[in-house]
This record gives C-alpha cells, sequence and structure tokens, in this order.
C-alpha cells in the first residue's frame, strides 16, 4: 500500500494543508466542492507509479480561508502559484466536479505550466441544455444521493455511511460556504471560461473528459461545451455510474485514466 | 412603552393543502395567486392599519419576504410609503429592510429617507439580514451576508451623515457619486432590530445601542439574550433598560376565549411559522457563522426559524401522502397548544390576553411590544375585531402594568443614555423569579 501523509506548508502567500503519497511523475488532484473524501481506492492504484499532491481547499475547514479568493479563476491562480513554488515539472491535474471547474481556470490562464488536464464531471461552463445542479439548495442527504447513481459502490457507504459526527458536520458546512463565495453567482460557471479557454486550445493542452452516464449534476451538454472549447479533448462516458464515478465504477475509471495518462 | 402592531399580511385565500404539500410556505408555486384577491388584501392591510392608528396603537410594524404566501409584503417600502402618507400619528416600524438581498444601500437609503420626509419623522427603521430562503429568492450569496448587512448599514449611516457628493469603493458596494436629494426628516431615524436568537445580532444591537427585538423566542432564551445584551451594554459603559429591548407576540383577541381559540388557529396555518421554509431553504451555506454552525454541530434541536442539524441531514423523501393530511393537522393542533403553554402565542378574550401579556412583560421587561396579528384566512371582520378589541380593552390596562414596572420604551428614554461607571455592576434587565413563576420548564 502506497504511504501518503497529511502536511502543511506554507505556499503562494498562506499555509495549506496538502495530502501527498506515491511516487513518480507529479499528479495534482483537486477535489470537488464537498471536500476531500479520503484516500480512496482510486487513489491507491493511481499512486503506484504517480505522486499525488491533492491540496485541502483554502476555507475548507483544515487549510485557512483566502479572503482575497472571490471567484474560481482566484483560486485557479492560487494553485498555479503553489505548482510554482512546489517547483512542479509540467504536473497532470485530475480534478472534480467544482474542482474541475478550477482545473480547467487554470488551463485557460496558463497552459504550459500543466501536463495535462482531466476534468470529471466537470461545472465551470454554462450548459445550453439542462442546468447544474443547484447543490446549495438541498439538504446534504439529498446533495449525497443526487451526486451518486450507483449507490452500491462499497465506497459511497464507507464515505457516507453511518452517523456524521459534529466535526464532519462543521468540514462540510465548511465546504458548502466556501464553494457558495466562489460558485453562488453566476452559479458554478465563467461565462467567460469557453473563451478564456483559447490559451489551452491553441497549446493543445492533452485533455480528458469524464462523465458519468447518469449524472445529475452535470448536464451532459457541459461535456459538449468542453469539448467545442477544447477540441483536443478526448470524452469518456461511463455507464451506470453518476456524478462520481472514480468511487461508483473506479475499474473503468482508472482504465480510462491510465491509459489517456501513459 | 411603545405599543405596535404587527402583521405579516398573510395571503388569506390560499388553500391549506399546497402549503402542507410543500412542506413549507417558502416555494409554494404562486400559480395560486389571485389578482383580484390579492388587490382586497393588499388594500385591507393597509386600511387595518389606519384602525390601528385610531385605537390606540402607538406603531404599526410591517416587514417583507419573498417568494412565500407566509407573507404578501415583498417591497416593505412601498407600503410604508403609503402608510407614511395615509396615517398621522404611529411611528412606522419597518422590521426590516433587508440589506444583503436588496443589494443596493444607496437606493435604500433614498427610499427610507422619504418615509420618513413624507411621514415628517415617523420612520422606525430595522435591518434584517433576511431569512435564509430570502437568500435563494434575491440570488444573494449566503456567505457573504453578514458582510453585505454591515458594509450596507454603515454606508447608509454615512448617506444620512455625511455631505455630498462622495465616493465609496466598499467590497461589496461600489458607487462613485453619493448625494441623495433626500435625508430623513429626523436627524436620525431610530432603528431596532428584529432577531431569532442570534447571539451576533444582539452583541451589534449592544454595540451600536438599537433595541434588539425578539421574534416570538421562548422566553427562557430570551431573557439568556437580554442578558448577553445588557453584560455587552455595562462593557460599553451603559446600563441596558427597556428601551433596549423588544418582543413581538402572536396575539389574537376575539370577545370570547372559546371563539378566540378557534380562529386563532390561524397561527398554525399550512404549519405556522415553522413551516416558513424547508431546512435546506433556511440554511444556506455560509449564512450562520461558525461558531452557530459549531453549535448547530453538537447540539441538535430546532428552534423558532432555526433548524436542527437532523433536520439538516434529512432527505427529501418528498413522497405526499394525502392521507397523511389528517395526522398533520392533529400534530399542529397539539402543537397550537404547547406554544400556548409556553406563551409563545397567546389567544383570547381580552382579559385573558391583558394577564398573560403583563406576565410575560413582568418576566422579559421590554419597552417595545409588538401585537403580531393572526395568520391564515382569517375574515376582515375578525382581524378588525382583534384590533378593537387589543386597543380599547387590552392595551390600556397593559400600558398601566408597564408604567408600574417602569418599562420606558426607546421613544421615552434613548438606548444607552444610561451611563455605566466602569466596573460597576449592572441592574437586571429580566425578572428570572417571574419566569419561575410562570413554569414553563
Amino acid at each position: 500500500m502506497a504511504t501518503w501523509k497529511e502536511e502543511t506548508q506554507s505556499l503562494a502567500g498562506s499555509d495549506l494543508v496538502m495530502i501527498r503519497g506515491g511516487s513518480g511523475k507529479p499528479l495534482l488532484v483537486i477535489h470537488d466542492e464537498l471536500g476531500y473524501t479520503g484516500w480512496m481506492s482510486w487513489n491507491e492504484e493511481l499512486a503506484k507509479d504517480r505522486e499525488l499532491f491533492i491540496p485541502l481547499q483554502p476555507g475548507f475547514g483544515k487549510s485557512p480561508r483566502q479572503d482575497w479568493m472571490w471567484r474560481h479563476r482566484d483560486l485557479a491562480n492560487y494553485y498555479l502559484n503553489v505548482i510554482r513554488e512546489l517547483g512542479l515539472e509540467k504536473p497532470d491535474v485530475i480534478a472534480f466536479s467544482a474542482g474541475a471547474y478550477t482545473a480547467a481556470e487554470m488551463a485557460a490562464a496558463n497552459p504550459e505550466l500543466l501536463g495535462s488536464i482531466t476534468l470529471v464531471g466537470p461545472m465551470g461552463i454554462k450548459p445550453d441544455k439542462g442546468e447544474i445542479f443547484d447543490i446549495f439548495a438541498c439538504t446534504i442527504k439529498t446533495c449525497l444521493r443526487q451526486t451518486v447513481f450507483n449507490k452500491e459502490a462499497k465506497e459511497y457507504s464507507e464515505i457516507y455511511g453511518g452517523e456524521m459526527s459534529a466535526e464532519q458536520f462543521e468540514w462540510f458546512e465548511d465546504a458548502r460556504a466556501e464553494s457558495a463565495r466562489l460558485g453562488w453567482e453566476p452559479y458554478m460557471f465563467n461565462p467567460s471560461l469557453p473563451d478564456l479557454l483559447r490559451s489551452a486550445k491553441n497549446t493543445k493542452l492533452p485533455t480528458l473528459l469524464i462523465r458519468g452516464a447518469e449524472d445529475a449534476v452535470v448536464p451532459e451538454d457541459c461535456i459538449r461545451k468542453y469539448q467545442d472549447a477544447l477540441p483536443q479533448a478526448e470524452s469518456v462516458s461511463i455507464e451506470g455510474a453518476g456524478h462520481r464515478p472514480e468511487i461508483e465504477d473506479s475499474a473503468a475509471f482508472l482504465a480510462a485514466v491510465k491509459k489517456f495518462l501513459a | 412603552m411603545q405599543i405596535a402592531h404587527f402583521t405579516e399580511r398573510p395571503v388569506r385565500y390560499l388553500a391549506e393543502e399546497p402549503v402542507l404539500e410543500n412542506r413549507a410556505f417558502f416555494g409554494v408555486s404562486n400559480k395560486y395567486y389571485d389578482r383580484e384577491k390579492a388587490a382586497h388584501d393588499y388594500n385591507f392591510y393597509l386600511d387595518e392599519a389606519c384602525f390601528c392608528e385610531e385605537v390606540g396603537f402607538d406603531a404599526v410594524a410591517i416587514n417583507e419576504h419573498h417568494g412565500n404566501p407566509f407573507c404578501s409584503g415583498s417591497v416593505v417600502n412601498i407600503e410604508a410609503a403609503i402608510l407614511a402618507r395615509i396615517t398621522s400619528e404611529v411611528k412606522i416600524v419597518i422590521i426590516g429592510n433587508m440589506l444583503p438581498g436588496v443589494k443596493h444601500p444607496l437606493r435604500t437609503a433614498e427610499e427610507l429617507a422619504t418615509i420618513d420626509t413624507i411621514s415628517r419623522g415617523r420612520l422606525v427603521t430595522g435591518w434584517v439580514r433576511g431569512a435564509g430562503s430570502e437568500q435563494f429568492f434575491n440570488n444573494a450569496n449566503p456567505a457573504y451576508n453578514r458582510e453585505m448587512f454591515n458594509e450596507a448599514h454603515s454606508f447608509i449611516m454615512d448617506c444620512w451623515t455625511k455631505d455630498g457628493p462622495w465616493r465609496y469603493e466598499g467590497k461589496h458596494f461600489h458607487y462613485r457619486h453619493v448625494n441623495p436629494w433626500v435625508k430623513p426628516y429626523q436627524e436620525m431615524p431610530q432603528q431596532w432590530i428584529p432577531g431569532v436568537l442570534s447571539a451576533e445580532t444582539v452583541m451589534w444591537c449592544a454595540e451600536k445601542q438599537y433595541p434588539y427585538l425578539g421574534l416570538g423566542t421562548a422566553l427562557g432564551p430570551t431573557c439568556d439574550l437580554w442578558d448577553m445584551y445588557a453584560d455587552k451594554s455595562a462593557e460599553l459603559g451603559y446600563q441596558a433598560g427597556p428601551e433596549n429591548f423588544g418582543y413581538l407576540l402572536p396575539i389574537f383577541c376575539a370577545d370570547t376565549d372559546e371563539k378566540a381559540q378557534e380562529i386563532g388557529k390561524g397561527f398554525i396555518f399550512g404549519g405556522g411559522q415553522n413551516a416558513f421554509s424547508r431546512p435546506e431553504h433556511t440554511l444556506p451555506p455560509g449564512y450562520n457563522s461558525k461558531s452557530a454552525i459549531r453549535m448547530l454541530g453538537q447540539q441538535p434541536g430546532g428552534s423558532w426559524l432555526g433548524v436542527s442539524k437532523d433536520k439538516l441531514m434529512a432527505g427529501a423523501d418528498d413522497s405526499w401522502d394525502a392521507s397523511a393530511y389528517d395526522g398533520l393537522r392533529a400534530k399542529l393542533i397539539a402543537g397550537y397548544e404547547k406554544v400556548q403553554d409556553n406563551m409563545q402565542i397567546v389567544v383570547g378574550s381580552p382579559e385573558t390576553c391583558a394577564q398573560k401579556i403583563k406576565d410575560i412583560l413582568s418576566v422579559i421587561r421590554p419597552g417595545v411590544f409588538t401585537c403580531f396579528a393572526v395568520q391564515g384566512s382569517v375574515s376582515d371582520k375578525d382581524r378588525l375585531r382583534s384590533v378593537e378589541l387589543l386597543g380599547k380593552e387590552v392595551l390600556p390596562v397593559v400600558r398601566k402594568h408597564a408604567d408600574e414596572i417602569g418599562l420606558f420604551g426607546p421613544f421615552d428614554r434613548t438606548p444607552g443614555s444610561v451611563k455605566l461607571a466602569p466596573g460597576s455592576k449592572r441592574a437586571p434587565v429580566v425578572d428570572r423569579e417571574a419566569l419561575a413563576k410562570l413554569n414553563l420548564g
């Protein structure tokens, strides 16, 4: 089993709590709007030949909130500075949901700094058909139910089963609050992003788009819009999975990611 | 003491089933809106306010909510502006303008100054953060709610006190040219702040020397909150007194207790205040402070407008079983009796109402007392009769009692004007012995 550790570093002007594990070429993992859910089997698998860097987003309970961050674009530029200060050489980035929105902003701001981006159930671009599910207008439990299609997935119950402790509740609320600060309006998209991605298009930044075929949070049209903005992107749809394909069908998810990163 | 009449101006023609099916007032479709009946109601509520003035109330208080048939007032300043012209003596109390939701404090400053000017200085302006559901309706980022509230309030104070033109570049609001050509008629209108057990709001009021209005909160926790305010006041060098506190209580009065009990069930129409909005709309992300969230996580249990962790965690099992209607009504009726036992709703004949109000005033000693009119589909006639009985029979008794126990209102004694030497012990602001005698548990 790969070893992983949680460490706090002063990076890009603030303390940042980071999960690091595995060894090999750097892989930056950007978690979603609900926060880091722990070291899962897919982390373990990727850590066999990659060093995973998983920053815990500022304001999500562990890394201190940065008052100057108003938009995903601000967070993206913060992470780009983290990459610079860590001295990571063209890391691949894999990012989820609102985290994928952040990763897309990173690619738009400085595609040359990145090796590739894998966007899983990406928010960030307004779909023409359908709506990005409003995670702020539902209870925590409803939000989780909406997120996962395959509720029989082993890791779904491992993450969310049982009682929620007071500490977990607080982290969850921290995550929701910070996600609202960054993405309340416009709701989880940047109208400029498709145009800003021209830089990533021109540099042909390798891009993989992954979506669970039953995703009830991010409409399929978001993928089409990303595909329009980034014609070089490969796209994978995972049958029988919702918004969390990495835990709902880890095998299919890992197969797609490993093939792309190979 | 100042005694006010308050109404949510409920949508009275709405059947109860859509509210029960929605499990809340917020979010009930406006497909049920009836133009003719609404026109009647909007006009009736203005007439009712005039009648309050006629029978002896000192003030009429109104508020606003959005997307919610619990309250038909959506633009409170418009109604207040009409009242400014059609009433002549009563204070016009707005509880309040929802600063983070309006998002335009310069406009708000102008509107309120206009109301104060037309009424020749009868405006009492309140400020609110807006209930959780209001953040959704107004697309106001709840995570910045407190920041926007503080900034907007501070900006309005500057609008009313600084000579223009001047420029403002804040965090949430930006104005290149501030020079409103309407200022309040009063040098500074009084500001009364309604709240539902928010410690942060209470501390803010104490710092500003603003009266804090408890919205029907249980008497025990209300006493705790008053003490918190008074402790902060003492730290700041003044003795808090009745002039610093107000209390709003749902009251319905009829000629007999029996009739009042029947009609007073309007307070639980659709689930009443507890059904204002569903948990997911009551507590949007970032709306509560970190410390409030911490308390919520550790202490499941709801409050008047609050929401427990358990409720927040609950999934939306949205299936509606029509057969559950009778059971639900039975639960509401049981709740109706319980809140009366807790003295959070007062319903009865003038004698019954007067005695209960006196008991409550003896405990929490507010200088402002606000009668919250009945909700639900209560007729014009029954509503007006309640106003009349309160004004002519209950208020004189209550005023006499208030005088006997020294309940100064904020227009009798300026809040913050009783100085306290640093380090000296403050006087009590509530009567806990009187509370104990009520046996409320």
